[in-house]
């Protein structure tokens, strides 16, 4: 039963993570891409840590992939976050057929946050 | 547990080396640079993907301790090059 449980986990697992690498290498913008890579890799990732922690259910083996999975959740948001920033800064084109642009007119890739950022 | 590697393990293996060959696509590609930075995150990633299924196939948890070392490296990198991207523009 576990056994079948962490094969289905490591099968779905490595699916969302080749979803992430077609997404990447599909999709037409930086920001989409972004958010493929992102949100896919950390799900497929969290499945891998599942079917390791059912496959070896021993305390150093669950404690290891609980904190990878906890350390994960947190970066790969912030850099996500960090990148979009710097790419809408730097003045990357967005696709051309975007419906929504929220940055004010003509100021695209200009440095309109006026927060100081270390 | 039994050290025999089960099938759906090296299933998951061949199909994250596909996933990282496409991301080699796209870092070679990569119209600009934020393309190549997000192509080099999703590597590490992969990368920490890889180590964890090693884990879990071999039952050594040596390949965790190492999965968490990539993470760290691979986060402080992508923070350093957004960084970088802000302040030189692509």
């Amino acid at each position: 039963m576990i056994e079948w449980l962490s094969g289905g986990l490591f099968i779905a697992g490595a699916t969302l993570a080749l979803l992430a690498g077609v997404g990447v290498l599909r999709m037409p913008d930086v920001f989409t891409r972004m958010q493929a890579s992102t949100k896919a890799s950390t799900l497929g990732l969290q499945c891998l840590l599942a079917a390791v922690a059912l496959r070896n259910p021993e305390l150093s083996f669950v404690v290891r992939a609980a904190s990878i999975a906890a350390f994960m959740l947190l970066t790969t948001a912030v850099a996500a976050h960090v990148i979009a920033r710097a790419a809408a800064r730097s003045g990357v084109a967005l696709w051309p057929g975007t419906l929504v642009d929220e940055r004010p007119r003509g100021t695209a890739g200009r440095d309109t946050d006026t927060t100081p950022h270390p | 547990m039994d050290s025999i590697p089960s099938v759906p393990s090296l299933v998951a293996l061949a199909v994250l080396a596909v996933a990282a060959a496409l991301t080699f696509v796209r870092l070679a590609k990569g119209p600009t640079l934020p393309d190549r930075v997000i192509a080099i995150d999703l590597i590490g990633v992969l990368m920490v993907c890889l180590l964890v299924v090693m884990a879990g196939t071999t039952a050594q948890q040596a390949f965790l301790d190492v999965a968490i070392v990539v993470a760290l490296i691979s986060f402080v990198g992508t923070v350093a090059y957004a960084r970088y991207i802000e302040r030189e523009g692509s």
